[in-house]
């Protein structure tokens, strides 16, 4: 299957976030994710729990950008407070997207500057103290560039990564676990020596060094890197029925294909 | 019973006090009680220490110069993901900001709610937070496990404004909402709690399944306020959706030199009737169609 575009490539890489995952609350913030969560449903993983994008539980991945809410059915309740009460029991894992990644694994969604008097305001910690502390989180980056894998450490830690530093004696380290980060690049995971960055699989033609200039810290070529599995016809045929509209073609500047020209 | 709570947005903002620390219920662009943020535009109050998830309440708050402090999980529009009136008062260094996680928020009005100085909790520890907030204190685990938690500190309210479906005189409500998000700890945590209803009768009578939208008791409401369609231009599913168009318009405001009094000239009045019809009329409001997410 070579027909496809990047933005398919990366919704069955954010899918495989979830792979082995059993039965877990599977959060993906934004359109990509939100796709991948229902694809991995859909596919190896139908012991997900989704909700509707709202306040219920549905084991049908309900469709991007429907019109009305006419043929949902749920079979369970997850407002806030039950996605607070799941997360901190920590069977969650949510697929998030940072404005600033480090070399920790630390991400950053608060502002970009000094706290007290920001540069730029964003949004504000939202869940991602709590949620990295308390469940496994992968992020989705669909802009892989040295403003996103900063240098330093991000301007404000909104969570939790693997900087010693950052960790008060008698803190629970083990509840929390930096999964994967898919980019439009490439795909990574945090399994180098001591929780470095590693590349485990390269997206059609890119290569390495292309990752590494567009990162600001040093990145590690994992022994056993792939090129990123292309979509099968069975997942492309899924993403169409979850995103009849083709939301998705909006989410990669030009909608570039998923094999390079 | 002779209780009777029904008072009108003028009541309410006549017993808000400069200073205070004032909640505020639902959930960016959700279910906020808009009516009485619109009443607290119009008055004199100010200094005030806002308290929620944040969306267009604490904007404008900020843009009209009320707001001292802000302690906020987030201030989102959701469809705008970023708050333009919000962002501005930060980025200019003219409030202060307590950023909480989401669940600190929560769990801090739990405590103000259970009377407890603090309750232990792991979110914000390993994080900025804690360089940014050295007044908060973790606090060792009595047990053999010893943990480190965080301690987070109880979030008192002087008030509490949230929004309701319907309500009594006695002060019964009733939420339909698909989330009632984290409204019952805001009155909990509140001395003075204040609801802001799409109708008010006499005394809601009605079925098991029906008393089970009956969100918190009514000790805690001190007031009820009847006023249809004043969540506007947030959502009060089931009856109407977030109006977007209205919230664009208010967000290009925050673009534009003196926009904020350019908004306030066009929309806000003397009354929330003034409003309604600068907005489009009341059936506008509530034939907004909800969003589909």
């Amino acid at each position: 299957m070579s027909d496809f575009t990047l933005s398919e490539l990366l919704i069955c890489a954010c899918a495989d976030v979830w792979k082995d995952d059993g039965e877990v609350l599977a959060t993906g913030i934004g359109i990509i994710p939100r796709i991948a969560q229902g694809l991995a449903k859909l596919t190896h993983s139908p012991a997900l729990m989704i909700t509707d994008g709202e306040a219920y539980l549905t084991e049908t991945p309900v469709e991007i950008g429907a019109k009305s809410h006419e043929g949902r059915s749920y079979g369970g309740y997850m407002p806030y407070s039950r996605v607070f009460d799941a997360l901190w029991h920590g069977r969650r894992h949510a697929l998030v997207g940072p404005v600033q990644v480090d070399r920790w694994g630390q991400a950053n969604i608060s502002c970009i500057g000094d706290f007290d008097k920001p540069k730029r305001q964003m949004l504000g910690l939202r869940g991602f103290p709590g949620n990295s502390i308390n469940h496994a989180n992968s992020m989705f980056v669909p802009n892989h560039s040295t403003r996103v894998f900063v240098e330093g450490e991000v301007d404000v830690v909104c969570s939790v990564g693997y900087k010693d530093d950052n960790w008060q004696p008698g803190v629970r380290r083990d509840f929390a676990s930096v999964e994967r980060i898919v980019t439009n690049l490439c795909v990574m995971d945090f399994g180098g020596p001591n929780h470095a960055l590693r590349v485990i699989s390269l997206h059609p033609g890119v290569s390495f060094d292309e990752v590494q200039d567009n990162t600001s810290f040093p990145l590690i070529l994992a022994d056993d890197c792939t090129e990123t599995a292309h979509p099968s016809a069975d997942q492309l045929a899924i993403i169409r029925k979850l995103d009849p509209r083709d939301v998705r073609a909006r989410q990669i500047k030009d909608n570039p294909p998923g094999i390079r020209a | 019973m002779s209780l009777n709570k029904q008072m009108t947005t003028t009541d309410v903002v006549a017993q808000l006090q400069d200073g205070m620390t004032i909640g505020v219920g639902g959930w960016g662009p959700r279910r906020k009680p808009m009516a009485l943020i619109r009443e607290i535009l119009r008055s004199d109050l100010k200094d005030l220490t806002i308290v929620g998830y944040g969306g267009m309440d604490m904007g404008m708050l900020c843009a009209a110069g009320k707001v001292k402090k802000l302690i906020y999980g987030f201030v989102s529009l959701d469809f705008i993901p970023l708050e333009p009136f919000f962002r501005k008062a930060r980025e200019a260094g003219s409030i202060e900001a307590l950023e909480l996680d989401e669940g600190m928020l929560h769990w801090g009005l739990r405590a103000a709610g259970y009377r407890l100085p603090f309750l232990p909790m792991r979110a914000g520890l390993g994080t900025a937070f804690m360089h940014n907030n050295p007044e908060i204190k973790t606090v060792n685990s009595p047990y053999d496990d010893g943990e480190t938690l965080l301690a987070m500190p109880a979030i008192k309210l002087d008030a509490a404004l949230l929004q309701v479906h319907k309500a009594d005189q006695l002060g019964n409500v009733r939420v339909y909402s698909p989330d009632p998000f984290f409204d019952e700890w805001f009155a909990r945590a509140a001395d003075k709690t204040y609801v802001l209803a799409e109708d008010v009768c006499e005394r809601l009578d009605s079925d098991e399944a029906d008393a089970k939208a009956n969100l918190f008791e009514r000790s805690l409401v001190s007031g009820v306020v009847e006023q249809r369609g004043g969540a506007h231009p947030t959502s009060h599913v089931p009856g109407y959706g977030w109006d977007a168009a209205h919230i664009k318009r208010y967000c290009q405001a925050a673009a534009e030199d003196g926009g904020w009094q350019a908004y306030v000239d066009e929309f806000l009045g003397a009354t929330e009737a003034d409003y309604q019809n600068a907005v489009g009329g009341l059936d506008a409001i509530t034939s907004l169609p909800r969003q589909v997410l």
